[in-house]
């Protein structure tokens, strides 16, 4: 093996491209969807709600990592980390220093981005699986961390943090669980329409000429270095807000609940979704959350395996996830529409 | 200065363990592009094969040439099975095959093995090493089979028709079959020796972490660790890679304060990403020049 030097063609991109009027939904199916996200809760049980309620912000920590790796091309294992920051600045300042929970979403998001916009540095000068490495040393590092001696103070070491769920204001007729799954939603709206607006945005069309091609990027005057970070940055922020979420609505942090196998689930998740197609992320989401209850009700002891077995059904009929499933939804409804 | 040799001494020993799975790691990585993330537990499997027929009464080395065998065609049977049909699937979706792959196999051995820790027998012995209580005689048979390995690759890779045409097919796919190299095949044939390698890793591994379905889970880590640092495109450095993150391992956990056993693998991880930040295609690995 003494060739100095291999030359890739082009046409082998980590990423397919995915133009970006395909990563959204239309105005008509949205509405519908946003419909039924509404109306749902009001026939559902109280497990029922809280269980939407992980879907969302699971959907929105998808979210996140699909407009990094979607949207710039950039992969990471780290998000776990992300995420465990975010919930825990929301968990110690709601309980260590009384700040309402709606204040402590928008710190965790900056602390996340600060955090994600330094951890992209160094990450610039790596790509693909040397990428992946350093993002999954992020995330192996980031239970220890929490669990430091002198940050026990507020984080609670080992044992974790309990959380206080947070009642409806204003004396709504509301179950907290019902509350909490609203508030949730709105969050997770107003982050999503933020997300389509950003990769429609120059930024956007930046994150993507890099996905493309980095050297015609730069070539073109795109500040290859900045937008790097900033979607690290952006991805980081989106994370550390579903994290502080899933503070509020578990109740509880600990470092363990952190670890990489959170980021594992959350890339099925985007792979399930589908790469760069936004609107997936819920439904990886839901892969995410049901299939392995699904599993273990299938078989308890080989409810692995039997997980193992569903995602491999999932991705050889679908291998470009829920995104093959809606453009296929809308060639026949284009069809019908025509007869 | 006697720490510090005996630092670095246990840091090769365990080192040892590392540059095994990295060569496996990198063996597939050659082949197919990927990182296998299944690797560790295919590897596991391999080793309670081999267990499995010492317990039905056949000796130590006849065990170990047919868990090799089985290991080989199982690597080739999982490839055609399973990834030929993904092979026009977005690299992403390959990976999420990986873990799928992962959990089946790990799922899969818990049920038949259950997770009950055993013990696994060593063909080189346990007693010290030339008078060193660091270095176990399974130990440096461990590092011995290791470097035969690596010349044996060497060779095959470098003089043999079959390992050139595998070569060829990894790195211009395109020409490899203009030249006539079925290079779907040579694809298999990775994942195959891939998997048989992963095997003599497996079953020189379980003496000293013992055979469970978990213990390759630290175990890749580090390999994967010590290919990258490395650089995947050398099998050579992949063992160099090992030893350094064993090395690495050692004196951090030694000599920087407050770093306990859960710190060392952050620790070692962080230092592999500095040594990548400044060399980005790992220490012996080809930079790869792209073409707009």
């Amino acid at each position: 093996m003494s060739a100095a030097e291999e030359v890739v063609a082009e046409g082998h991109e980590a990423v397919e491209a995915v133009p970006k009027r395909a990563m959204t939904l239309g105005t008509g199916t949205s509405l519908l969807v946003l419909l039924l996200l509404i109306a749902v809760p009001l026939f559902a049980k109280n497990f029922v709600i809280f269980q939407l309620t992980q879907l969302l912000y699971l959907g929105l920590a998808v979210l996140a990592l699909n407009i990094l790796t979607g949207g710039s091309g950039q992969f990471s294992l780290g998000q776990s980390a992300f995420y465990g920051i975010g919930a825990y600045v929301t968990a110690v300042m709601m309980e260590q220093f009384n700040v309402p929970y709606f204040l402590c979403l928008p710190v965790a998001a900056v602390v996340c981005f600060g955090a994600g916009f330094l951890f992209g540095q160094p990450a610039l000068r790596l790509s693909g699986v040397y990428l992946a490495l350093a993002t999954f040393a992020l995330a192996t590092a980031m239970p220890q961390l929490l669990k430091l001696n002198f940050l026990e103070k507020w984080t609670g070491g080992v044992q974790g943090l309990v959380v206080t769920k947070p009642d409806a204001p204003f004396g709504l007729p509301m179950s907290q669980d019902m509350w909490l799954y609203y508030f949730t939603l709105v969050v997770v709206i107003a982050i999503y329409i933020f997300s389509v607006n950003l990769l429609r945005s120059r930024s956007g069309r930046a994150f993507m000429a890099i996905r493309d091609n980095e050297i015609a990027a730069s070539a073109m005057g795109v500040n290859v270095a900045l937008y790097k970070t900033l979607a690290f940055g952006v991805s980081a922020a989106i994370t550390g807000i579903a994290g502080g979420l899933s503070a509020i609505a578990v109740q509880f942090v600990a470092p363990d609940s952190f670890t990489i196998t959170l980021a594992i689930q959350l890339f099925l998740g985007m792979v399930v979704g589908g790469v760069g197609w936004l609107p997936g992320s819920i439904v990886g989401a839901a892969f995410i959350i049901f299939v392995p209850n699904i599993a273990e009700g299938i078989s308890k002891g080989l409810s692995g395996a039997v997980f193992g077995v569903l995602l491999f059904a999932v991705i050889y009929l679908v291998p470009h996830g829920a995104r093959q499933i809606a453009i296929l939804g809308q060639q026949l409804a284009g069809k019908l529409r025509k007869n | 200065m006697e720490l510090f040799t005996n630092q670095v001494l246990a840091g090769i020993a365990t080192g040892a363990i590392y540059a095994c799975m990295a060569l496996a790691v990198v063996m597939i990585y050659q082949a197919i592009d990927h990182l296998n993330f299944a690797q560790g537990e295919m590897a596991m499997f391999s080793t309670f094969i081999s267990w499995q027929l010492m317990q039905w009464g056949i000796p130590y080395w006849g065990a170990f040439i047919i868990a090799l065998a089985l290991s080989f065609v199982g690597g080739i049977a999982i490839e055609r099975i399973l990834f030929k049909p993904l092979a026009k699937a977005p690299v992403l979706t390959n990976v999420a095959g990986f873990i799928a792959l992962y959990a089946i196999i790990n799922s899969s051995a818990g049920l038949i093995w259950d997770f009950t820790i055993k013990q696994y027998p060593t063909p080189f012995g346990s007693s010290p090493f030339l008078g060193s209580q660091l270095i176990s005689t399974h130990q440096a048979g461990m590092i011995g089979v290791t470097v035969l390995l690596l010349i044996a690759l060497y060779f095959f890779f470098q003089y043999t028709r079959i390992g050139l045409a595998m070569r060829a097919a990894a790195s211009v796919p395109e020409s490899a079959r203009l030249v006539g190299i079925n290079t779907s095949w040579m694809i298999a044939l990775g994942w195959g020796m891939a998997s048989a390698i992963g095997a003599i890793a497996g079953m020189l591994i379980a003496p000293v972490v013992f055979l469970e379905p978990n213990m390759m889970g630290g175990v890749l880590i580090y390999g994967f660790a010590a290919a990258v640092l490395g650089g995947l495109t050398s099998p050579f450095g992949a063992v160099v890679g090992g030893f350094l993150v064993g090395i690495f391992e050692n004196l951090a956990g030694t000599y920087i304060p407050g770093v306990g056993n859960e710190l060392k693998l952050p620790i070692a991880l962080a230092l592999i990403i500095s040594v990548l930040v400044v060399k980005p295609a790992g220490l012996f690995g080809r930079h790869i020049v792209k073409r707009v």
